[in-house]
């Protein structure tokens, strides 16, 4: 039952985001921060690879359920939706933290070594690292409008472009985070 | 960056492209004019068209690229999608090839056996494998632009569609110039072109479609 109206939500506030509802989408995000860091919580776990930072893989799902809001089709149920994005990313972070430590002369062994160097690895891939890979005006732009919660409008202002620019900015720039990260981060 | 943050930086974020079914129309509608005009003026039209159409192995020809056309068309807009049911579409793109191959058989009994070969290599075969790819080209560079914007769950079987889809759009092209209409010189040719633009499009895929 609680699954049914947590879906219902979901769907309501998706399709009023599909409108240009940014409160709505606020809120839609929010809750699935929340679920997914049970589920990546829980995943992981069970995977036995709790030293893995949780937070690094709820946000970087988070980015990929935004950049890929448009593959939802109206009428779909939201979850399945998520959940395949989020079965998604988390593979690929597994996978990419895997490769990391692969020992060319030890194959074997590998499921061990994983393990092992995600433990020294600690806070491992987080966004203040693939932030890195923009240029500074960008950097700058995402710092306004997250950190300092400035709005379009404001954060246009503070760096001299026009709004419309700032938003093809933004945009660019997630994109930018986006494809870093999967790439491994550096 | 806290969770927190990040949410007010995505909530920001207006931009928001339009779903799969469309971007894939408007990418290939250019793609399919650029592959028509070369098709039209460097390759050419068969002189005996009009009359060609009135022939059932021509018409065969054409309706299985067609088909093939459409029903990966189909598969590619399912596996665009993160949630990855192919629905009824890989049991729609197998009518392609079972048709094919009662039409071979059916060949195989109308033609003495002597002339199998002759039918089967026909006049341009080379052509073929050369032209259906060269025609498949701008769509399949479309199809996999449409496809790193969308989300596909699995980018090699993704970019295969895609290139399944590209060889079908490419042989109906290409059927209106080729001369050969046996389903022999089909099932041979045409599945081997179309072998050759799949196998470009999972390579692709596989390395262009992960998100």
């Amino acid at each position: 039952m609680e699954h049914a109206e947590r879906e219902l939500q979901w769907v309501a506030w998706m399709r009023a985001a599909t409108a240009g509802d940014e409160p709505a989408y606020r809120q839609l995000l929010e809750s699935l921060a929340e679920h997914l860091r049970r589920t990546v919580r829980y995943r992981v776990a069970r995977m036995g690879q709790g030293d893995l930072e949780v937070e690094d893989i709820v946000q970087e799902t988070l980015l990929a359920i935004h950049l890929k809001r448009h593959t939802w089709r109206s009428g779909e149920p939201v979850s399945p939706w998520v959940a395949a994005i989020s079965r998604n990313k988390t593979i690929d972070v597994l996978r990419r933290r895997g490769r990391r430590c692969e020992s060319p002369l030890d194959e074997a062994d590998d499921a061990d070594l994983t393990v092992r160097d995600a433990a020294e690895e600690g806070t491992g891939q987080d966004l203040e690292r693939v932030l890195g890979a923009l240029d500074e005006r960008a950097r700058r732009i995402v710092q306004l409008v997250s950190i300092e919660g400035h709005s379009s409008r404001t954060a246009a202002q503070k760096v001299g472009m026009s709004e419309g620019a700032l938003r093809v900015a933004l945009h660019r720039s997630l994109k930018t985070l986006a494809a870093r990260w999967r790439d491994g981060g550096q | 960056m806290k969770t927190g943050e990040l949410v007010d930086l995505l909530a920001r974020d207006t931009t928001r492209h339009a779903a799969p079914g469309s971007t894939l129309l408007r990418a290939l509608v250019p793609a399919g004019v650029v592959s028509a005009i070369v098709m039209l003026w460097w390759i050419g039209l068969r002189p005996d068209l009009a009359a060609a159409l009135h022939t059932p192995r021509f018409d065969v020809k054409l309706l299985l690229n067609i088909a093939l056309w459409f029903a990966a068309t189909g598969l590619v807009l399912r596996l665009s999608r993160p949630v990855d049911h192919p629905g009824i579409w890989p049991a729609v793109l197998w009518v392609v090839p079972c048709a094919l191959l009662v039409g071979v058989i059916l060949e195989l009994f109308i033609v003495p056996r002597g002339q199998w070969w002759s039918v089967a290599h026909g006049t341009n075969s080379t052509w073929c494998l050369r032209l259906i790819p060269a025609l498949a080209l701008a769509p399949l560079v479309a199809t996999l632009w449409m496809l790193r914007r969308a989300a596909p769950a699995r980018p090699a079987l993704a970019g295969a569609a895609a290139g399944l889809m590209c060889s079908g759009l490419a042989g109906t092209l290409y059927a209106l110039h080729c001369p050969d209409d046996s389903p022999l010189f089909v099932g041979i040719w045409y599945v081997l072109a179309a072998a050759i633009v799949t196998l470009a499009g999972a390579l692709c895929g596989a390395r262009l479609l992960r998100w």
